[in-house]
């Protein structure tokens, strides 16, 4: 299919909005009716069609709008785009896995053209038409990881791996989930996911930690992750936490439909071929609840998941202060019925909401 | 979440391949040339990385982890370089007596578990006869990207010295080679004292020459986190030995000359591995029961957990005595 | 006494040890004030490595206390700085003509060690092999993760950062890198509710 890009905003007035077909391949994240920490790891060799999952790197309707948010991040504060020196040859790698992907996967919308080390990279949506040399960081604007995930969804983590051991030692980062990366740079696994409470505890980081360091070439993993925002906001950085935090407090129980957004990480994998490095891509969908609840069998288990989810994760995740006025609204879109099993919408089987 | 769960297999992704040259360099090491059948390029690889060549030897499927030692720049081709092991198993006999040009390979996409530490303001290498060949790639790759590095060969002699002359004639000034029977050994505290600081330190060679370096450069107070080193360990045959494999319900006989992964693959399971040699820690299995003694060869468990005989590397390890019984 | 146990805490917050004599051809000893008491316990035992040492020490207010006691360590090189930032050019000079195999150890506060590691790791050495020892204050190196500055010697919960007048929360989350806490705004959700500071630790 052909994607209509929207023209929307995820700041000041936040035009931000979902279509149908947004909402139906959502990537909802919760299989049962309640949530807890796991490692939740699964191989990222596509899925079913049309869904978030089909394409290495999945490029939907908001594309053109949130790189150009990324755009307005960067300009305000370079700092989201950082690389340490040894991490240069990463970048080139991922440069070129997001190239033959997208090319390969949206051929109508990208192309890549290789001869020798001369490469002509045509990104339609963007009226982007470059020609430089692979391996030569004179012939690009930016360093190669910043040009190309100027041009790519989500955030993009870039881990060295010594000592078996990650490190987070690059990185485009403007769509985070209350994260700094300037902070975080250099740090090892267990120390950037320091601040998560209880994972540690259960050993979460130590099984996550042998998984990604085996992960091989040709074999990318993914798991999702999510947590709560308030207006359709993606940066919600530390950096600006001062500016964005009061706006949990703007939430009634007149707007909290269409203020309250799920935020869920679409997080994969990929070792990176010729640096070894691993590519931690984080991609953010935004569903606002009002949306959400249009799918009977997500609403219902949405405010059963919120009930039910203990404190901590709650405060961790940022909206306990907000949680009793979620439950309100979303137990309006909980009869009790039964859900099926999966994180599919399954319109057809799910009944209608008997309220 | 699970959008369409997929079984996680066991080993790398696979590549069909085509035997494009067979170069013997001297009496024992020969080297062997890919290129991919279907005629696309290879994939990319990192200095350092190992492919496991799938041989079928007479039905007995063999699945041996070689280096990659072709420039990495060159995806054209993958090259690798096979010592002839006469004591061995086999794997390497079998590539020297049975593969020529034109045969057809499955080899897995590229594995490193001895990659360059891309912080280093200096590289050294310190290679012990077919050892050599990661530092082939690691020097291509160097070179290319203008890197420090300093290379150390030693060799059993001049006519033993797989790519000695190539090397030295290439990179006069950063090249010595040794040769044992001219009673040439490298002075390793003289060359490692004075070394600035980031330089890491890259031995790969037989077991002996490991544990020197690492001891050496201990007693001279280097970080563990500057000195790599690899050594692949070929299974080793040994005494055939029963095993019963609680999970899959069965029971398997491991024979001389295969290791008790592949007893267990020849069997049908599909247990977990990448390396093949000792190293990766994928293969690691629990022992519920035993009686006798493990033959431990691995450089993935420690030594407290090759005393307790809680687990075992089945790529490399073997059993001797009355029973075993595994989690797999 | 100039020993503090500080709590069990997540995994970015460093955690000291005691310094010990490791071998090596050269050693490189940074401390400041108190930290200079783990230097003198060090060569109780083992004078003999002060031979091959530099000792670069900032007494901050410890004054003439420890300088004496220091020298009679007899180390090669002793250098008496009045600032860390004043003996910066000094270690990375030292550093950047060092070999593999020096042993570098540090003492003091937080500030010092973090800021110190960091040279070591830039010249080269893991942090993993670079030995610390916390002694004395217990004054916090912050960083205001909104403006980016950073705030010397921070003692309370929350405070004021010495940049952009926000006022912070101490976090444990630490950066090596930016040897520094990280420094968030208290009152981002209620705009002017700013808690009563705190002595850290109290």
């Amino acid at each position: 299919m052909t994607i209509q890009f929207n023209k929307e905003s995820f700041r000041g007035d936040y035009t931000f909005h979902n279509s149908d077909w947004a909402i139906q391949r959502f990537p909802f994240p919760f299989h049962e009716d309640s949530y807890m920490y796991s490692v939740n790891m699964e191989q990222h060799r596509g899925g079913p069609e049309g869904s978030v999952y089909e394409k290495r790197f999945d490029v939907d309707e908001h594309y053109v709008s949130e790189m150009h948010d990324r755009a307005l991040v960067l300009a305000e504060d370079p700092l989201r785009c950082q690389s340490l020196p040894h991490m240069t040859l990463a970048g080139w790698d991922l440069l070129e896995l997001i190239m033959v992907a997208k090319s390969e996967d949206y051929p109508e919308l990208f192309e890549l053209h290789r001869n020798g080390d001369t490469w002509r990279w045509v990104n339609k949506p963007m009226e982007i038409d470059d020609t430089f040399t692979f391996l030569d960081e004179t012939t690009l604007p930016y360093g190669p990881m910043e040009y190309i995930t100027r041009q790519a969804q989500g955030d993009w983590c870039v881990l060295d791996q010594r000592d078996d051991m990650l490190w987070m030692d690059a990185g485009m980062v403007t769509t985070q989930a209350d994260w700094s990366l300037d902070f975080d740079i250099g740090m090892n696994f267990f120390e950037w996911h320091a601040p998560v409470p209880l994972a540690h505890e259960m050993g979460i980081f130590k099984r996550a930690l042998k998984f990604l360091l085996n992960i091989q070439q040709g074999a990318p993993a993914r798991r999702l992750n999510w947590t709560m925002t308030v207006n359709p906001l993606l940066d919600t950085s530390p950096e600006n936490y001062h500016k964005w935090g009061v706006q949990k407090t703007t939430l009634t129980p007149e707007n909290i439909g269409a203020k309250q957004y799920l935020r869920v990480e679409l997080q994969t994998f990929f070792r990176l071929p010729r640096s070894n490095a691993l590519v931690f891509p984080i991609r953010c969908y935004l569903i606002a609840f009002q949306d959400l609840v249009t799918i009977p069998k997500w609403g219902r288990r949405l405010h059963r998941v919120i009930r039910d989810l203990p404190d901590e994760l709650a405060t961790y995740k940022g909206f306990i202060a907000n949680r009793p006025m979620m439950l309100d609204y979303l137990s309006r879109y909980d009869d009790g019925l039964a859900t099926s099993p999966g994180v599919w919408p399954d319109l057809e089987k799910e009944p209608e909401l008997k309220k | 979440m699970s959008a369409a769960p997929q079984k996680v297999r066991a080993g790398a992704e696979k590549i069909d391949v085509t035997i494009s040259a067979v170069t013997p360099l001297n009496e024992l090491v020969t080297r062997f040339e890919f290129v991919r059948s279907d005629g696309e390029p290879f994939p990319p690889f990192s200095p350092g990385a190992h492919t496991i060549v799938e041989l079928n030897d007479g039905g007995r499927t063999r699945l041996n982890p070689y280096s990659l030692m072709s420039d990495p720049s060159d995806l054209s081709t993958y090259a690798i370089s096979v010592r002839r092991d006469d004591q061995g198993r086999g794997g390497s006999l079998f590539l020297h007596r049975n593969v020529s040009v034109g045969d057809e390979l499955t080899i897995t996409y590229p594995v490193n578990l001895f990659p360059l530490d891309l912080r280093g303001k200096k590289h050294l290498f310190l290679a012990g006869g077919i050892g050599i060949t990661p530092f082939m790639a690691m020097i291509a790759h160097l070179e290319r990207m203008g890197g420090a590095w300093e290379l150390h060969y030693s060799c059993r002699s001049r006519a033993l010295g797989s790519y000695a002359d190539e090397l030295k004639k290439r990179y006069p000034s950063k090249v010595q080679v040794y040769f044992d029977d001219q009673a040439q050994s490298i002075a390793l505290e003289n060359l490692l004292d004075g070394q600035p600081l980031g330089t890491h330190v890259y031995v790969c060679g037989p077991k002996g020459m490991i544990d020197w370096v690492h001891s050496t450069t201990a007693s001279l107070g280097w970080p563990e986190e500057n000195v790599h080193s690899e050594e692949f360990l070929a299974p080793q045959p040994g005494k055939p030995f029963e095993v019963r494999l609680c999970t899959s319900d069965m029971l398997i006989q491991v024979g001389e000359n295969e290791s008790l992964l592949e007893a267990m693959e020849r069997s049908g399971v599909d247990a977990p591995f990448l390396c093949r040699g000792g190293a990766c820690g994928q293969c690691e299995t629990n022992v519920i029961e035993s009686e006798g003694e493990f033959l431990h060869r691995d450089h993935w468990l420690d030594d407290d957990e090759h005393a307790n005989g809680k687990k075992i590397m089945p790529c490399v390890s073997r059993f001797v005595g009355k029973s075993l019984i595994l989690d797999r | 006494m100039s020993r503090f146990t500080f709590p069990d805490s997540i995994a970015s917050r460093p955690v000291y040890g005691t310094l010990e004599p490791k071998q090596g051809k050269a050693h490189l000893m940074i401390a400041d004030a108190e930290g200079a008491e783990a230097l003198l316990d060090l060569g109780m035992h083992n004078p003999d490595i002060f031979k091959n040492s530099h000792v670069i020490f900032i007494p901050k207010d410890t004054g003439q206390t420890y300088i004496g006691s220091l020298a009679d360590l007899d180390p090669e090189q002793f250098y008496v700085g009045p600032s860390y930032d004043a003996s910066v050019p000094r270690i990375r000079r030292v550093l950047s003509g060092a070999h593999m195999g020096l042993q570098v150890y540090l003492a003091g506060t937080e500030g010092l060690i973090g800021q110190a590691q960091n040279e070591a790791m830039q010249a080269g050495i893991p942090h993993t092999a670079i030995q610390s020892e916390h002694r004395g204050s217990v004054a916090r190196r912050m960083q205001c993760v909104h403006c980016k500055g950073i705030t010397e010697d921070v003692t309370t919960d929350p405070f004021v950062c010495s940049h952009c007048g926000l006022n912070l929360f101490v976090r444990d989350h630490y950066s090596r890198r930016l040897a520094a806490f990280q420094g968030v705004r208290v009152d981002a959700e209620d705009p002017g509710n700013i808690p009563v500071p705190v002595e850290l630790y109290s």
